[in-house]
């Protein structure tokens, strides 16, 4: 008892001797950390836009005044882009208004994430918790992960006609093996001691899918959606290529038998504020849902 | 009244994922009597954790009896309570819902389950913790959290892994001294498995000698020191220094011989 209350006292002897040596410094360092963070962002935002500025200025300028090695027909320019753009905003694109075109990409993008992330979700839960299915099925499903399965679109066109229904098949078959592989490899890698804890604290089967599990396996699953909205954007797009009547990829089509390569980069351009947007909302719904994890390695300011 | 746990002729068996055999636990004969604490020591690698696992019915004995309140033990039995060497709490659910987890899946509802686990996590010494999740929790809060999350099933049985093995020299007397708290009003049997057989001797009323694998056991020995306990003080009594150089003459042999075998296999 001595011994242990002699210890603590010179514990808290030195604790208090460090902090009031060290009060008033630390709070100035703490400040003068925060400035240097701030400080950075600020660098970094500026040679975020310096890039910009750079590639698009070149790319500008070859066009202008070396038309004969960049021939802005074949290659586009920024300032044609844009003006594409304008063109598309306050008139109307070749299919009709712009906003109808963005909404009905949007529409078979979502619909092929949904549909594809929850049969992932499903049936790679269910073969990560049932040995016996993930041996008989595996083997089918490396195979046709295997083939570029982009071609689907095609098959689809046929089977599904032109209408969203294809796109959204396309789509969710992009989506469906990502989001399948991450929850299946998730619920594998479930600590043991996690499972055990809760079979012994009276958990049956479906709660320890349900709380154990799943919960668990949630990290690798919300992984895997950064990478198949893209994907997901890129099988709505493919399949607009393979025939539709409208949509951004459609827009892009015909701006291409045209040969407006402003157009098309114009199409790009829609397309990748549509994944950075998805990107966003996608990072907000995983810092909500996996709350409980510690903050990352480095997002704290080191004093 | 039939002993609180029974391990008769127990012997288990695994098998390596090169195909040979392995056998972690040989005739191992073990009584616990109800309401008793047992600490079980042993070497690394003797068997100790798979004898819990054989107790709590999470593995099953190659051969022999395992059986608990006279029941012959053949799935995770009721009013078990383990508590893990690692850190078995659920990362995504705060204090107050792994405290809760029990009885929520005993089918108690979701409010109920949670007064319940308010009054633990105060027990413990907890409040006003209850929201936050393991990480934002010193390892020693963990434990208490994984402490409140068995004990609030009111478990006749309590397994403890070396529950208190990554916790620093201070903390760790701390929290021996609040099981004993805990223990004392509960009448639950223990069986506490730890290499550091100062802590079996301080919290034990029997300590359990295990060989070097294959684990079977070599010797008990009863620990006649008075309670309530405090686990700091009674290392200094004359009484606990005899046992313990009693049981470490037994334990110091298989020690030897585990730590040989070990640089043996390190050297090939």
């Amino acid at each position: 008892m001595s011994g242990r209350s002699a210890a603590a006292r010179l514990d808290e002897v030195t604790a208090e001797a460090g902090s009031a040596q060290a009060a008033a410094p630390v709070t100035d360092l703490s400040a003068q950390r925060i400035r240097a963070r701030r400080q950075r962002q600020l660098t970094v935002f500026g040679l975020r836009i310096l890039t910009a500025v750079i590639v698009l200025g070149a790319w500008e300028l070859s066009t202008r005044y070396l038309p004969t090695i960049v021939d802005p027909f074949f290659w586009g320019q920024p300032s044609g882009i844009w003006h594409q753009l304008v063109v598309w905003v306050t008139d109307e694109t070749a299919l009709g208004p712009l906003w109808k075109q963005v909404l009905v990409t949007m529409e078979e993008t979502v619909g092929g994430f949904i549909v594809g992330t929850i049969s992932g979700v499903v049936i790679g839960v269910m073969m990560g918790r049932n040995r016996l299915l993930s041996d008989v099925f595996s083997i089918y499903i490396k195979a046709a992960n295997a083939i570029p399965r982009v071609v689907l679109g095609a098959l689809f066109a046929i089977s599904l006609g032109l209408d969203i229904r294809s796109k959204i098949a396309t789509a969710a078959v992009l989506v469906f093996f990502v989001v399948f592989f991450n929850a299946f490899q998730g619920v594998r890698e479930v600590e043991r001691n996690l499972i055990a804890n809760a079979r012994i604290l009276g958990a049956n089967d479906r709660k320890l899918t349900t709380e154990v599990i799943i919960p668990s396996a949630l990290s690798w699953i919300i992984a895997s959606l950064h990478i198949s909205f893209g994907l997901a954007l890129v099988g709505a797009v493919v399949g607009e290529l393979f025939g539709a009547t409208e949509g951004v990829g459609e827009l892009i089509y015909s701006a291409e038998h045209n040969f407006n390569a402003n157009g098309v980069f114009a199409g790009m351009l829609l397309l990748a504020t549509m994944a950075l947007i998805a990107e966003a909302i996608i990072t907000a719904l995983e810092d909500r849902l996996i709350k409980w994890r510690p903050p990352a390695v480095g997002s704290e300011i080191q004093i | 009244m039939p002993p609180a746990i029974e391990l008769h002729g127990v012997t288990k068996r695994f098998l390596t994922p090169s195909g040979a055999v392995f056998t972690a636990l040989r005739d191992l004969e073990m009584v616990v009597q109800p309401g008793e604490f047992c600490a079980v020591v042993g070497p690394t690698g003797c068997g100790k954790s798979t004898t819990l696992a054989l107790i709590s019915g999470l593995e099953s004995a190659s051969e022999g009896q395992v059986t608990v309140f006279g029941e012959p033990v053949t799935g995770i039995a009721k009013g078990m309570g383990y508590v893990f060497q690692t850190d078995a709490v659920f990362p995504w659910k705060t204090v107050l819902d792994n405290v809760a987890a029990g009885p929520r899946y005993h089918g108690v509802a979701t409010r109920d389950a949670r007064e319940k686990a308010r009054e633990w996590i105060s027990r413990v010494g907890l409040s006003g913790f209850e929201d936050r999740y393991p990480y934002q929790l010193s390892g020693g809060m963990r434990k208490r959290v994984a402490l409140a999350q068995s004990l609030i099933n009111e478990p006749r049985i309590l397994l403890m892994d070396e529950p208190f093995s990554a916790l620093d020299v201070q903390t760790r007397a701390l929290m021996e001294n609040e099981l004993l708290s805990l223990w004392a009003n509960s009448h639950a049997s223990v069986v506490f498995v730890t290499h550091d057989l100062e802590e079996a001797i301080a919290l034990a009323d029997r300590v359990f000698v295990i060989s070097a694998g294959p684990g079977t056991v070599k010797a008990n020995y009863p620990v006649p020191l008075p309670r309530p306990r405090n686990v700091t003080e009674i290392r200094m009594q004359p009484q606990f220094s005899e046992i313990y150089s009693e049981i470490w003459n037994d334990l110091k042999d298989e020690v030897l011989v585990s730590y040989e075998r070990q640089k043996r296999s390190g050297a090939a």
